[in-house]
């Protein structure tokens, strides 16, 4: 599975922000915890707020706050703002029937890795990725 | 204020709360099924089969069965967590987490270092759940096919 750039930054984006619900981060903060484009991060922020997971805090000193719900949301969540988790086989349309059952049998093996794809990931919270996270930090200490 | 949950052991005379605890979450009471494994699973002195109540104000609130098994499917000895139910109205309490806890302490005692368990794909809830607990895939993968 490779994801998109965009879906990328916008875990980036998420999970830094529900690591403290109160704290604001500028676009240019975030970008620089994970040494990412300000510019393409900019743009992902914009669907965050869209979708509601983020709220945009104008004025002097605003920012980015977490607006959702850090148990409730998951990484599929965010993920599928930006991208369907489908693998493409890029199979022609000849209309040929010989090729046709191995094709088929190629795509029924795809969807089976997609439909395990997603339920890793529909059932990661942020809660629960940022709890290991945490975790991560204690063992390299 | 937060009531007090306690974690006991099941006995004979949780049958009945069990099973209806347990049907919330399957949609389907199973009588002889439950009243199969109090008979194998509260048999005393018995470490490697597991199997715990949470209890709040005297009243059967969740439950937890888990056992070790060895050398099933060429895997060491491992614990197995294979029942888990929790009632409707105490969701978000962290009695899940408290009967899980319990549950691997209750293993590590008896030199169990891993726990594992099976989750339908579909139950986001329970695996989710089980996902907090800091479970992840493991190394099996489980295959099966329909028959014709």
């Amino acid at each position: 599975m490779k994801l998109q750039k965009a879906s990328l930054f916008a875990l980036y984006a998420i999970l830094d922000l529900a690591s403290d619900p109160d704290r604001q981060l500028s676009a240019t903060d975030i970008a620089n915890n994970f040494n990412i484009s300000t510019h393409h991060l900019a743009k992902v922020l914009r669907t965050l707020v869209r979708s509601g997971l983020v709220q945009a805090v104008r004025g002097a000193g605003g920012g980015y706050r977490f607006a959702g719900s850090i148990n409730r949301t998951t990484l599929l969540d965010v993920i599928d703002l930006f991208e369907t988790l489908e693998s493409e086989l890029d199979t022609p349309n000849s209309g040929i029937q010989t090729g046709k059952p191995i094709m088929e049998e190629l795509q029924s093996i795809t969807t089976e890795i997609d439909d395990l794809t997603k339920a890793v990931l529909d059932t990661i919270t942020l809660e629960t990725a940022l709890n290991s996270s945490r975790l991560r930090i204690r063992h390299t200490v | 204020m937060t009531p007090q949950i306690t974690i006991r052991n099941a006995t004979l005379a949780d049958l009945n709360s069990i099973i209806k605890l347990d049907s919330v979450g399957t949609e389907e009471e199973k009588p002889a099924y439950w009243s199969g494994v109090f008979d194998r699973y509260l048999e005393d002195g018995r470490n490697e089969r597991i199997f715990l109540v949470a209890e709040i104000g005297g009243e059967a609130v969740g439950f937890i069965v888990g056992e070790v098994r060895a050398w099933e499917f060429g895997s060491p000895p491992c614990g197995w967590v294979f029942a888990l139910g929790v009632s409707l109205k105490m969701r978000e309490m962290s009695i899940g987490q408290l009967l899980f806890k319990e549950l691997c302490h209750r293993l590590k005692q008896a030199g169990i270092t891993s726990v594992r368990t099976m989750i339908d794909r579909g139950n986001k809830l329970v695996l989710s759940f089980f996902r907090s607990q800091g479970l992840r895939t493991g190394p099996y993968i489980e295959l099966e096919k329909q028959l014709d």
